[in-house]
């Protein structure tokens, strides 16, 4: 059965015919990455495999490893598995791994999101047996408004910051979020600051050949004076913190899923909210599931027990996939 | 509607008092005054009436969503809000806003017209606002019909906005807007006119609370300046009597006149033109001490629609005057309390009523004298002492400076968690709701819930031992290890055939985290039992 093609062990998911890992945790021989999140992509494993565009980016953040990468929709051959990766959203050079043996397939989903959001590709539904598939927003009160309405707040937002003698600052992660905001605000503006961590992923991108737009970075050295009507985009970590005294007078907004939920949005102390969220919303989860034709899936990653219980109701047999950290 | 949608949305983004009050103003200067009024209601806590149970709203929302039951709990529990919940759970619309030409009080009163509907036509209606109105519409169209819209806003920034979009102070506001009025009932004209605030007879003036009592705040006053009285568990409320008409009002700002019946022949003995704060008490009258029987008692009648002889007899009650407010038809609240209180000593002579008390002061020399006081608070019923500056006015809400309450410990209880379940609201991710166990032999008995006393980090670490250590799954509720001991602070324990234990606890918080305490060390259920018999109030809850 699938569920021997693909095990969950203390280091991670392991294929045992084929002697690899994918997203493992701990440090491992040979490991297959989704993408470069550091959920997912981990130091010091001793070979890796992964996509064109998340190569460059594993090497900016774990360093240097013996990477080796690969298209989408080439399988290669590990050990007589046949091993192919396929787009996922998620972010620039996120795929989904689809391994194959004795006419057995399964497919890791990683994170992945079905709607396109003009960078990371378009989600390919993979036909499998077993399907392990991601599950943070798997409730069906999550679902995402379309990304031109969200970037239009974003952009009205910023608007009505600059006729207040305001800056904005948008949190976002440093690989995806980042790369979309700045995508989203480069038609009202072409005075784009990025933090450090996110201006090296979008630099490395660039050099990759990923037409994104041009930003300036945040060092030290920028003047007090250059920085008025700007867009920030920083990790929510500098929130408060010294770096961000030079953008003063500003205003902040958090963009993530989680500010779908009212009580959520309040708790974080930003000014303000963007419920845009790089993972599948629940109809995305559902119809991503549906198109794998999978007999089995697997949930991790969130709302697990949620997913499956529904799955199970609907008539897709499926279970909880317990990550023990 | 859309003025208080895009109203309602704003005041949610902001945290700043100001910004608020901004808004509220810019709405109130364009809106229709019985929109304001409407408003004003709402945002006081006054409901419309409540025509959908909200079993109601969940099944049609989860038939309609396509979604079974359990998965809209799920949804809810994590949302925490069942407006909100509704609102996410429908098919998302496209970004217009749908132009609804319906004012505020145009839907208000199109949901209130349901109640002499059937079920179908109710639906009917739901439905076809669902379908119609975006998101954020949709949100405030249930919060209408839910109730309780909690944003962060206060009376006095209400009247302050209000100030600023008509001619009138936010005192004066304040002044009309207090007592009982409700939408249906009366115009935002009315409400305002000058006649209506002269005959309008029985408005109580805004009752002045206090603060608790930060303990190194009077060490460096002299005790002299102070007048200390004991902090009756009871209503607070005012008696009126104008224009040979008298009122009794609850702090709540609810008329309760009816609610006791004992206490109109004090009412018909104050002369003409006299309000009086105090507290009202189910006590034996007959005793020359105040002798107060347990509050649930107190409760009871309150909550009884009907009263009878029989808890007439069983709960009687009496008022215990604090203070004077008006005295010959002239307000003398600005007067200094040892001034108000020396009228109100006279006045107390010539009721004859037994169930008429005057609150006397209490006599101490020093602040440590005081503080052995307190610490009898207990055995005289009372949950502890008043402070009031011998020079104080009679002020408006809650302020700090002249009044202080200064209530006795909490008593505390060492338990251990046993259940968890996810909290409401801004907590709504983490496993913030505790059900707490003691020690019975040696099984473990539940014996209270408790949701707050703790810091964020606190909670945080608490969610991330449930979620470790989980032992099973009952719907949201997760059973974990018993392990983490927790101080459980309360202010009152009484008998109770509800509860597992037997025993049900007033306001039980959690004070603090035992981490040096194992589930050995807990305290059991003999302990709650002998608290029970020493402290207890043993009226059934
Ligand atoms: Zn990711
Ligand atoms: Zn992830």
């Amino acid at each position: 059965m699938s569920q021997e093609l693909l095990t969950l062990t203390t280091n991670g998911l392991y294929c045992a015919a084929g002697d690899f890992y994918i997203d493992p945790w701990r440090s491992v021989h040979k490991a297959i990455i989704t993408h470069a999140h550091s959920d997912h992509a981990k130091a010091g494993h001793g070979a890796y495999l992964c996509h064109h565009l998340t190569k460059p980016l594993l090497k900016v953040r774990l360093g240097d490893f013996a990477y080796e990468s690969i298209e989408w929709n080439q399988p290669v051959t590990l050990n007589g598995v046949k091993v192919s990766l396929h787009p996922a959203g998620h972010v620039i050079g996120s795929s989904q791994v689809r391994v194959e043996y004795n006419g057995e397939i399964a497919c890791v989903s990683g994170d992945y999101k079905t709607t396109d959001d003009g960078l990371s590709g378009l989600f390919e539904p993979v036909s499998c047996h077993t399907f392990i598939t991601e599950s943070t927003f798997a409730l069906p009160v999550y679902q995402w408004e379309l990304q031109e309405i969200q970037y239009r707040k974003v952009q009205d937002w910023i608007l009505a910051n600059q006729a207040q003698g305001f800056n904005s600052v948008l949190f976002a992660y440093s690989l995806g979020k980042a790369q979309r905001m700045a995508t989203a605000v480069a038609p009202i503006t072409n005075n784009i600051f990025l933090h450090g961590s996110a201006a090296a992923i979008h630099e490395a991108l660039q050099k990759a050949g990923v037409s994104l737009p041009n930003i300036k970075k945040a060092g030290q050295q920028t003047e007090k004076g250059e920085l008025k009507n700007t867009v920030i985009i920083a990790p929510a970590s500098t929130m408060g913190t010294h770096w961000l005294k030079k953008f003063e007078p500003y205003r902040t907004a958090v963009c993530s899923g989680w500010m779908q939920v009212r009580g959520q949005a309040k708790r974080n102390p930003a000014d303000t909210g963007f419920a845009i969220s790089d993972h599948a919303d629940w109809n995305g989860l559902l119809a991503a599931i549906k198109a794998t034709n999978a007999q089995k899936v697997l949930a991790t990653h969130g709302f697990t027990s949620v997913l499956s219980r529904y799955l199970n109701e609907i008539g897709i047999e499926a279970e909880e996939l317990e990550y023990v950290n | 509607m859309n003025a208080f949608v895009t109203l309602i949305i704003a005041l949610g983004k902001t945290n700043s008092i100001n910004a608020k009050q901004a808004l509220l103003a810019e709405y109130f200067s364009s809106a229709n005054d019985q929109d304001k009024l409407w408003t004003i209601a709402l945002f006081t806590g006054k409901k419309p009436k409540r025509t959908l149970p909200a079993a109601l709203l969940k099944k049609w929302c989860a038939a309609y969503c396509q979604i079974p039951e359990w998965l809209f709990n799920e949804s809810y529990h994590t949302v925490g809000d069942l407006a909100e919940t509704i609102a996410l759970l429908l098919p998302a619309k496209g970004e217009e806003m749908t132009a609804s030409s319906a004012s505020l009080s145009d839907i208000i009163e199109q949901l209130s017209d349901l109640s002499s509907q059937s079920d179908e036509e109710k639906k009917a209606f739901i439905l076809q606002q669902w379908q119609q109105l975006d998101r954020n519409a949709c949100f405030v169209f249930n919060k209408l019909i839910t109730g309780g819209f909690r944003i962060g806003i206060s009376q006095s920034m209400i009247y302050n906005a209000l100030a600023k979009a008509i001619q009138k102070s936010a005192g004066e506001i304040a002044y009309l807007f207090s007592g009982k009025w409700h939408p249906t009932a009366v115009s935002f004209k009315e409400l305002l006119s000058k006649e209506n605030a002269v005959n309008e007879n029985s408005k109580p003036y805004p009752f002045y609370l206090a603060y608790p009592l930060e303990n190194s705040l009077i060490d460096n006053d002299n005790p002299d300046d102070w007048i200390a009285e004991w902090k009756w568990d009871g209503i607070r409320g005012q008696c009126i009597k104008r224009n040979q008409q008298h009122f009794i009002w609850s702090r709540g700002e609810e008329l309760i006149t009816e609610q006791f019946p004992e206490l109109h022949e004090l009412l018909l003995q104050l002369p003409d033109g006299t309000v009086v704060d105090g507290e009202i008490l189910c006590a034996n009258p007959t005793s020359n001490t105040i002798e107060p029987l347990p509050f649930a008692l107190l409760q009871k009648r309150i909550t009884r629609k009907r009263l009878n002889t029989q808890i007439l007899q069983e709960a009687p009650a009496i008022f215990v005057a604090y203070d004077l407010l008006e005295w010959n038809q002239e307000d003398i609240r600005q007067k200094p309390i040892i001034e108000r209180q020396r009228i109100l000593s006279e006045l107390t002579n010539t009721i004859k009523s037994p169930h008429f008390k005057c609150s006397t002061p209490i006599l101490f020399e020093n602040w440590e004298q005081l503080r052995n006081i307190r610490n009898q608070s207990r055995e005289n019923s009372t949950e502890g002492l008043m402070l009031k500056r011998k020079t104080s006015t009679y002020q408006s809400g809650r302020k700090k400076g002249d009044w202080w309450k200064w209530k006795v410990d909490p008593f505390t209880i060492d338990g251990v968690l046993i259940y968890a379940q996810k909290g409401h609201g801004r907590r709504s991710n983490l496993y913030t709701d505790y059900t707490f166990a003691v020690k019975d032999g040696d099984k473990l008995i539940s014996f209270t819930k408790a949701y707050s006393g703790l810091t964020d980090a606190e909670f945080k670490e608490v969610d991330a031992f449930v979620k470790k250590n989980a032992l099973e799954k009952f719907g949201p509720v997760r059973t974990v290890k018993p392990e983490l001991v927790f101080e459980i602070a309360f202010e009152g324990i009484s008998e109770s055939k509800r509860h597992k234990a037997g025993i049900a606890l007033r306001f039980p918080r959690m004070k603090r985290l035992r981490k040096d305490k194992s589930v050995e060390d807990i305290n059991t259920l003999s302990d709650l039992k002998q608290l029970l018999l020493q402290h207890g109030k043993t009226y059934p809850l």
